[in-house]
C-alpha cells in the first residue's frame, strides 16, 4: 500500500504527482529530492533506493534520468513497491512509445489517467497494458523518437544494423501509424549481460551471464506463440552443485543455473521439447530471465602492463583482443583504468592508422579513458600511455592503479549459445505472415581485468 | 549543510507563478461553460490540461472550482476524467464547493456506461469530505451489486475510503459483511483482492474496540478462507498474489501434511519473474517450516537459486531489495551459502550500499574451505578507489581472522596491509591488529615486529592512533623504543586533538612505566602533569586517578593498570538475537532493508494489520530473551572499555555451534559441519580434540566412560542425545509456551563449577560437549540465567531447560519441559550429571 506516487525530473521538478491516501504531507517531493541529492556530504555515495525520513518511507527507481518515487508510512514489501515503480515506467513507455521528460510533460494527462487505474487508494489494481487499454481514453502525443536518447535494451539495436526498423521499438501500443494501419510484427530480443573478472595473470576468476528474453508484440488479436529454445538446454537444480566455474563442459549443452518466467508463459511442453508457449500481452515484457555460471569464452581478452619508466614516469600498455568471429562487430567500447593518485599528466599513443578512437585523462578522479567506436571480431587494439607523477612512488605500482574495466555492446552475438530455434505464431489465415524479429545482443555488466 | 533545494532549480518557462494566468483561465472556462458549439470539447480539453498542469507543479487553482464544475456537464470521457482528478484534489479544502459536484457525480453513477459509473463512484468516494458521506452510501450500495466487475472493484475500494472518512457510517451501512460475502463469492479476482485489502484494514482498525471485529479478523486466516484463496491463486494478478501470500503467512496449519500441501501448491511461484511474488512465497515457506528443522533446511536450499537469479536480473533497485533479503538469510545460516561465496564478490560498478551488504555476506560465509579465496578477493578491494569500501574490506579481513579460520595466513595479509603505505589502509589495519592481539596474544611477536616500524607521525586517525598507542603500552617490553615513542607523543600533548587518543596515551605511559620504569619515568611525569591540566574532564580525571593511586601505593597501581590479561574470546555483537529474530519474522518488509524491526521506524497507527511479530512479542519467553540478551551485552561492554560498540563483533564460532539459528545439514554438506564441530570441540575440550570424532565422544561420555566423573554423581541413564541438535529460537518460544513444566527442581552446583562460572560462555561450551545446547544466556555474577535445549538421538523429541544459577548460594533452579514426558526424569538426571562435571573436566 503506497501513499503517494510522483515523478521528478533530474532538476527535481514535479512532472507528475499523485496523492492516493493523504497520509504523507505535501512537501514530500522536496524532502525526497534534497535527501537524494545530498545523501553524503562528499556526494560520492548514492542514496539507496529505499530510505526513511521522519516515519515516511521513500522508494525510488531511476529510469532514463527520471526519478519514479513512491511514499508510504506502512512497513510494506520493498520488492513489491520497487517492482511496481519499474512496472509503471514500463506501462507509460508502452503507451507513449518513448519515455522521456519531454514525452511525459506532453502527455501528463494520459499519465494521470493511467495512474488512476493502476493504483486505487494505494492498492495496485493492474499493471497490464492490455487491461488498461479498455480504461484509458487519452491518445498519446507522440514525440519524435529520433531526437531523443533511446531507452532500454531494445534501443541498442538501432546502432549498426540496418536490418532492424529502429522506430518500431519506440512505437506506442495504442497509437495508430500514419495511414491508420498497424503493422503486424513481433520482437524477441535475447539480451545477455556478462560479468567477468580476470586475475592479474589472465585467469578467469568469476564469470556470469544474466540473460533475458524480452518480447514486444504488436500482433492484433493476441495469437498464441510458441518459442523453441535449444533442445539440449538444461536447468541446474538441487543447488550448490554447479558453481564450479571451470567445469569442463566445453561444447554442447547449454546449462542454466536457474531461470524464471513471465506469468503468461506456459511450460506444459518445456520439459519435453524446450518450448515455451504464451499468449503475449501487449507491451514489452520479459518472457524469461536466466542466470548462467557455466564456462564461456569471454569476448575480449585484456592485457595491461604498468611499469616505471625513469624517475617520476611510468608507462601503461593496454591491449584488447576481440575473440569472436570476424563477421561480428562490437560497438561503443569504453575502457577505463584508475591511475596512481599522484599522476599529473598522461600522454597517449594510439596504434598507427587508428580510427574512431579517443583517449582522455580525467584529472579529477585520475582515470584513464579509452573509447573505441567499434571493434571487429578477431582484431587487436593497443593503447600506450606515458604517465608523469608528482611524487616518487614507494610501493608497487600495480597496487596503486587499476583494475581495467570495460563496457561494450555486441549486437547479433550471445555468449551463452542459448537460441530461439523457432518462433511459431498460431495461424489465423494462410496469408497471415507477420514480421518476426529475433535479435541477440551481448553487453558488459562488469568486465574487469586486475593488474 | 545542504543548500535549499529551491535554489538548485532553474526557473523553467512552464512554471508561471503569477495569479494572472489563473484568472485568465477562469475567464475562458466561464465562456466555454454554457457553450454547445461544435469543437467546444476540444477547447475545454486544452484548458483543463492547463489547469491540471498548474495543479501538478503546485500552483493553487482551487479558485476555479466553480467553473470547472460548470464545464463538467459533458459526455466526453477524457474531459470527465480530468474534471474528476481536479475535483478530487481540491474538494477537501473546499467542502462547500464540493457539494456542487455531488449532483453530477451521483447522476454519473447511474450512467449506462460502466466506465462512467465506475469513474464517478471513484471520484465521489475520493472527495474526503466528512459532511458529504450521507451521499456516498446509496451509490456505494448499488456499486457493490453492479453487474460490471470494474464498478464493483471501484466500489469495494470506495467502502474503504468511506471507512477512513467516517468509520461509523461504513459500519452502520453493514458494508464489511457485504465485502465479506463478495470476497468469497465474486467471480472477478481483483474484486476479491480488493475486498481482502479493505477488510484487513477495516477489521484491524476495529479490532481494538470490538470483539466481533477481532473475531472477523481471525476468521480471515481460517482454513476455509485460506484454502479458497490458495486454490485460485493463479487466477489473481501478480500483485493480488502477493496479498494472498501475505495472508497465508499468518495461517497456522494443523499438521505437517497441510504444510506440505501448501508448499507444493506454491512451489512454482518461486519461478515467477516478479521478485515480490517470489519473496512473499519464500516468507510463507520459511514461516510454515519454522518448527520442522529438516524441511526448513531444505527450504533454504530450494530458495537459493531463485533468489540469486532475482539478484542478477531486473533493475539495480530491485536487485538491492532482494539482495538485502539474501543477506538476512546468509547471516542466519551462513554455512548453507558457503559454497556460493563467489556470488557475493563485489562488482566494480556496484553502488556502495550493495558492496557493503556483500562484504558482510562474504565475512559470514567464510569457512575453512573458502577462507583463502575470500580473503584474497577482499585484499583486492583494499586498494579500491572507493575508500570507504576499501576500509570495510580490510575490516572484513579482520573479522574473518577473528573467526579463527587460518589465522596464520590472514595475519600475514594484515601485516602486508601495514606495508602498503596508504594512510587509510594503515589506519584500519592497525585497529585490526590490536583486536587480533587481544584475542590471540600468541601472535604478538610477529605483529609487534611490523607495528614497531610504523612511525606514529604517519598515523593521524584517532582510532588508529589509539590502537597504536595501546600496543605500545601493552607490548612495551617487546618494542625497544616504546618509551621514547611515547615520550615524544607526550611532548606533543597539546597538538593531540582527540581525547580518546590522550586517554590511551595516559594508560600506555603508565603501563610502560611498570615494565620499564627508568626509561619512562620522565615521560610519565610529563604525561600526568599534562593530563591533570587537560581541559577534557575524562582525561583530567584519569590522570588525577593515576597520580593518586601511584602516590598511595605503586604495587596496587600496577595491579590496577597492568593486571594479567585474559584473551578476549567473544566480542559482543551489536545486535541482539532478539532483534534479529524480529527482523526475520518481518521477512519481505522494510525491516530487512533497514535492518531494524518495524517498531523502530513505524508509528503505531501505521503498523501492518495482523502483525505476526506483535503476537510473538507477547509471549513470556520473548520477554525473557529480551531481558537476558541486553544484560549480556552490557556486561561485555563493561569488561572492555577499549572497544566502542561499533567495533564489537561476536565471533561467529559460538553462534554456528549447531544451536540458535542452525539448520541441520543434509548429507552433502555434513563434512563441512563435522569439521566445524571439531574445531568447536577442540576449543571447548582440547584433550579430546583430534583423535576422537565428536559424535562418538559424546556417546562415550554419556555412558560414563570418557571423562572421570565426580563420585557424588548418579550414573547417567541410557538416554542418548543428538550431538548436532538444532532448534531455532522461535520454535523454542513456541514449544516453551505449549509444553507444561515436566520437572522443576533445585540442584547444587559444586564449588569448582562456581569458580569456573565467571561468564555465561564458560558453561555454554561445557554443556555443549554434553549435547545440551544453549539458545540464550545472560546475567552477571552472582546470577546467571540460561535457556538450554537438547534433542533425543535419532528422534525429533526435544527437551527444553530454563536454568538459573546463583553462584553465591551455589544453587541452580532448573525447569525442564519435554516433548516426551516419560523421559524427562532421565533427561533431568543427565542434565544434573552434566552440570556437576562443570569445572572438573
Amino acid at each position: 500500500m503506497i501513499s503517494q506516487f510522483f515523478v521528478l525530473s533530474q532538476r527535481g521538478d514535479n512532472i507528475v504527482f499523485r496523492d492516493y491516501r493523504g497520509e504523507v504531507a505535501k512537501g514530500s517531493a522536496e524532502i525526497f529530492f534534497r535527501k537524494v541529492k545530498f545523501w553524503k556530504e562528499d556526494g560520492q555515495e548514492e542514496a539507496p533506493p529505499v530510505f526513511n525520513v521522519d516515519g515516511v518511507n521513500y522508494f525510488h527507481v531511476k529510469v532514463v534520468g527520471l526519478l519514479f518515487v513512491a511514499t508510504t508510512r506502512v512497513n510494506v514489501s520493498p520488492s513489491l513497491v520497487l517492482e511496481l515503480l519499474q512496472r509503471i515506467a514500463r506501462v507509460i513507455k508502452d503507451y507513449l512509445g518513448v519515455l522521456s521528460e519531454d514525452s511525459l510533460r506532453k502527455n501528463f494527462v494520459l499519465v494521470y489517467e493511467l495512474l488512476d487505474e493502476v493504483i486505487d487508494f494505494g492498492y495496485v489494481q493492474t499493471t497490464s497494458t492490455e487491461v488498461l487499454k479498455s480504461y484509458v481514453f487519452n491518445e498519446p502525443i507522440v514525440v519524435d523518437a529520433a531526437r531523443l536518447q533511446p531507452l532500454g535494451p531494445a534501443a541498442i539495436f538501432m546502432q549498426g544494423t540496418k536490418r532492424m526498423p529502429g522506430t518500431a521499438v519506440t512505437k506506442s501500443v495504442v497509437a495508430n501509424e500514419p495511414g491508420g494501419r498497424k503493422r503486424e510484427e513481433i520482437f524477441v530480443d535475447i539480451i545477455e549481460k556478462i560479468s567477468v573478472t580476470f586475475s592479474s595473470s589472465g585467469y578467469i576468476l568469476t564469470s556470469e551471464i544474466d540473460g533475458t528474453i524480452q518480447m514486444k508484440s504488436y500482433l492484433s488479436g493476441n495469437p498464441e506463440i510458441r518459442l523453441a529454445l535449444n533442445e539440449d538446454l538444461s536447468i541446474g537444480r538441487g543447488g550448490g552443485t554447479i558453481y564450479d566455474y571451470r567445469s569442463s563442459s566445453g561444447s554442447g549443452a547449454v546449462i542454466l543455473d536457474d531461470c524464471n518466467f513471465h506469468e503468461s508463459v506456459r511450460l506444459d511442453s518445456f520439459d519435453m521439447d524446450r518450448t515455451l508457449s504464451l499468449v503475449p500481452p501487449d507491451g514489452e515484457f520479459p518472457v524469461m530471465n536466466y542466470r548462467m555460471t557455466q564456462e564461456f569464452k569471454p569476448p575480449f581478452r585484456i592485457n595491461c602492463l604498468i611499469e616505471e619508466a625513469g624517475q617520476l614516469k611510468a608507462e601503461v600498455i593496454i591491449k584488447v583482443r576481440a575473440e569472436f568471429p570476424s563477421n561480428i562487430t562490437a560497438n561503443t567500447i569504453a575502457v577505463q583504468m584508475p591511475l596512481p593518485k599522484y599522476t599529473t599528466r598522461a600522454s597517449f599513443e594510439l596504434e598507427p592508422g587508428a580510427v574512431g578512437q579517443r583517449t582522455d585523462f580525467k584529472e579529477a578522479n585520475k582515470k584513464l579513458e579509452w573509447g573505441l567506436k567499434k571493434i571487429v571480431g578477431g582484431s587487436e587494439h593497443t593503447l600506450r600511455a606515458k604517465l608523469t607523477f608528482s611524487q616518487e612512488s614507494h610501493a608497487n605500482l600495480t597496487k596503486e592503479a587499476g583494475p581495467v574495466s570495460m563496457t561494450f555492446t555486441i549486437p547479433m552475438y550471445n555468449v551463452s549459445r542459448l537460441q530461439v530455434k523457432y518462433l511459431q505464431i498460431a495461424k489465423k489465415s494462410s496469408s497471415y505472415n507477420p514480421y518476426r524479429w529475433v535479435r541477440y545482443v551481448t553487453q558488459a555488466n562488469s568486465y574487469v581485468a586486475r593488474i | 549543510m545542504a543548500p535549499p533545494a529551491q535554489s538548485q532549480r532553474s526557473p523553467s518557462p512552464s512554471q508561471p507563478s503569477g495569479k494572472s494566468e489563473v484568472s485568465d483561465l477562469k475567464l475562458q472556462l466561464r465562456q466555454l461553460a454554457g457553450s454547445r458549439a461544435p469543437g467546444v470539447d476540444d477547447s475545454k480539453r486544452e484548458l483543463f490540461k492547463k489547469v491540471i498542469s498548474y495543479m501538478t507543479i503546485g500552483i493553487d487553482v482551487s479558485s476555479l472550482f466553480g467553473e470547472m464544475v460548470m464545464c463538467s456537464a459533458t459526455s466526453d470521457i477524457v474531459l470527465k476524467k480530468m474534471c474528476y482528478l481536479y475535483v478530487g484534489n481540491y474538494a477537501k479544502v473546499n467542502p462547500d464547493l464540493a457539494l456542487l459536484t455531488i449532483n453530477f457525480l451521483q447522476r454519473d453513477c447511474r450512467d449506462e456506461d460502466p466506465m462512467i459509473r465506475g469513474l464517478a463512484l471513484r471520484s465521489l468516494c475520493s472527495l474526503r469530505v466528512a459532511n458529504l458521506v450521507e451521499y456516498l452510501v446509496g451509490p456505494l450500495g448499488s456499486g457493490l451489486k453492479d453487474s460490471n466487475s470494474y464498478v464493483r472493484m471501484v466500489a469495494v475500494m470506495g467502502v474503504l475510503k468511506l471507512y477512513h472518512i467516517s468509520a461509523s457510517t461504513c459500519i452502520d451501512a453493514d458494508f464489511p459483511s457485504i465485502l465479506k460475502h463478495l470476497m468469497l463469492h465474486d467471480s472477478d479476482t481483483q474484486v476479491v483482492a480488493n475486498c481482502l485489502s479493505a477488510l484487513q484494514e477495516i477489521w484491524s482498525a476495529e479490532a481494538s474496540t470490538s470483539e466481533e471485529a477481532s473475531r472477523e479478523r481471525e476468521a480471515l486466516i481460517s482454513k476455509p478462507v485460506i484454502y479458497y484463496l490458495l486454490n485460485r491463486i493463479k487466477e489473481f494478478s501478480e500483485w493480488a498474489q502477493c496479498l494472498v501470500l501475505e495472508l497465508v503467512t499468518k495461517y497456522v496449519p494443523s499438521d505437517s501434511s497441510e504444510i506440505f500441501d501448501i508448499m507444493n501448491l506454491l512451489e512454482d511461484r518461486l519461478q515467477h519473474a516478479n521478485g515480490a511474488v517470489v519473496l512473499a512465497t519464500i516468507r510463507v515457506f520459511l514461516q510454515l517450516t519454522l518448527s520442522m528443522t529438516d524441511v526448513h533446511q531444505q527450504v533454504y536450499e530450494r530458495i537459493k537459486a531463485p533468489l540469486l537469479t532475482l539478484v542478477s536480473s531486473g533493475s539495480p533497485e530491485q536487485s538491492y531489495a532482494v539482495l538485502s533479503h539474501l543477506h538476512l538469510l546468509v547471516m542466519r545460516a551462513p554455512y548453507v551459502f558457503s559454497s556460493d561465496y563467489k556470488h557475493f564478490y563485489c562488482q566494480y560498478n556496484e553502488p556502495s550500499y550493495v558492496k557493503r551488504l556483500k562484504l558482510e555476506m562474504l565475512t559470514a560465509v567464510a569457512n575453512e574451505s573458502n577462507t583463502y579465496e575470500i580473503v584474497t578477493e577482499l585484499c583486492e578491494y583494499a586498494a579500491n578507489v572507493d575508500i570507504p569500501i576499501a576500509r570495510e574490506s580490510i575490516r572484513a579481513v579482520g573479522k574473518i581472522a577473528l573467526q579463527q579460520y587460518d589465522v596464520n595466513a590472514i595475519v600475514d595479509r594484515l601485516l602486508q596491509f601495514l606495508e602498503m603505505e596508504k594512510d587509510y589502509v594503515t589506519a584500519e589495519a592497525l585497529v585490526l591488529v590490536k583486536d587480533l592481539l587481544r584475542k590471540y596474544p600468541q601472535w604478538s611477536h610477529d605483529c609487534i615486529a611490523v607495528v614497531g616500524n610504523i612511525s606514529s607521525k604517519n598515523v593521524q586517525e584517532p582510532k588508529a592512533k589509539a590502537a597504536l598507542i595501546w600496543m605500545l603500552g601493552e607490548y612495551s617490553q617487546d618494542m625497544q623504543d616504546a618509551p621514547y615513542v611515547l615520550e615524544s607523543l607526550v611532548e606533543n600533548w597539546d597538538e593531540e586533538h582527540s581525547a580518546e587518543v590522550r586517554l590511551h596515551l595516559l594508560t600506555a605511559v603508565m603501563r610502560c612505566f611498570f615494565k620499564r620504569p627508568p626509561e619512562t619515568q620522565s615521560a610519565l611525569g610529563a604525561a600526568l602533569a599534562a593530563g591533570i591540566a587537560d581541559f577534557h574532564q575524562d582525561v583530567h580525571d584519569r590522570a588525577l586517578f593515576y597520580y593518586r593511586i601511584l602516590r598511595y601505593n605503586v604495587s596496587v597501581a600496577e595491579r590496577v593498570v597492568n593486571p594479567p590479561k585474559q584473551a578476549v574470546s567473544v566480542f559482543a555483537d551489536t545486535q541482539s538475537s532478539e532483534i534479529k529474530d524480529r527482523i526475520f519474522d518481518e521477512f519481505n518488509s522494510l525491516s530487512v532493508l533497514y535492518q531494524k524491526p518495524s517498531y523502530m521506524f513505524t508509528d503505531k497507527e501505521h503498523r501492518v494489520p495482523l502483525e505476526f511479530a506483535d503476537e510473538l512479542g507477547n509471549l513470556s519467553i520473548g520477554e525473557a530473551a529480551n531481558n537476558v540478551v541486553p544484560t549480556q551485552m552490557v556486561e561485555e561492554n563493561d569488561k572492555d572499555l577499549l572497544l566502542t560498540t561499533s567495533e564489537k563483533e561476536e565471533t561467529k564460532g559460538s553462534r554456528n555451534n549447531g544451536s540458535a539459528y542452525t539448520v541441520p545439514y543434509d548429507g552433502s554438506s555434513t563434512s563441512v559441519f563435522a569439521s566445524q564441530a571439531q574445531v568447536e570441540s577442540a576449543v571447548s575440550n582440547p584433550t579430546l580434540a583430534g583423535h576422537s570424532p565428536q559424535a562418538s565422544f559424546a556417546i562415550d561420555d554419556l555412558l560414563g566412560l570418557g571423562i572421570p566423573a565426580t563420585p557424588a554423581v548418579p550414573s547417567p541413564p541410557q538416554l542418548k542425545l543428538n550431538t548436532k541438535a538444532a532448534l531455532d529460537p522461535s520454535t523454542f518460544q513456541q514449544k516453551w509456551r505449549q509444553l507444561p513444566v515436566a520437572l522443576s527442581q533445585e540442584i547444587s552446583v559444586n564449588p569448582q563449577g562456581v569458580a569456573a562460572l565467571t561468564a555465561p560462555q564458560a558453561l555454554l561450551r561445557h554443556m555443549q560437549s554434553h549435547s545440551i545446547h544453549c539458545i540464550a544466556s545472560g546475567g552477571q555474577s552472582p546470577n546467571f540465567k540460561f535457556l538450554f535445549f537438547a534433542q533425543k538421538f535419532e528422534e525429533s523429541s526435544n527437551y527444553l531447560v530454563e536454568c538459573v544459577i546463583n553462584t553465591s548460594s551455589a544453587k541452580a533452579q532448573v525447569k525442564i519441559k519435554a516433548d516426551d514426558q516419560n523421559t524427562s526424569q532421565d533427561f533431568s538426571t543427565l542434565f544434573e550429571s552434566a552440570l556437576s562435571k562443570f569445572g572438573t573436566s
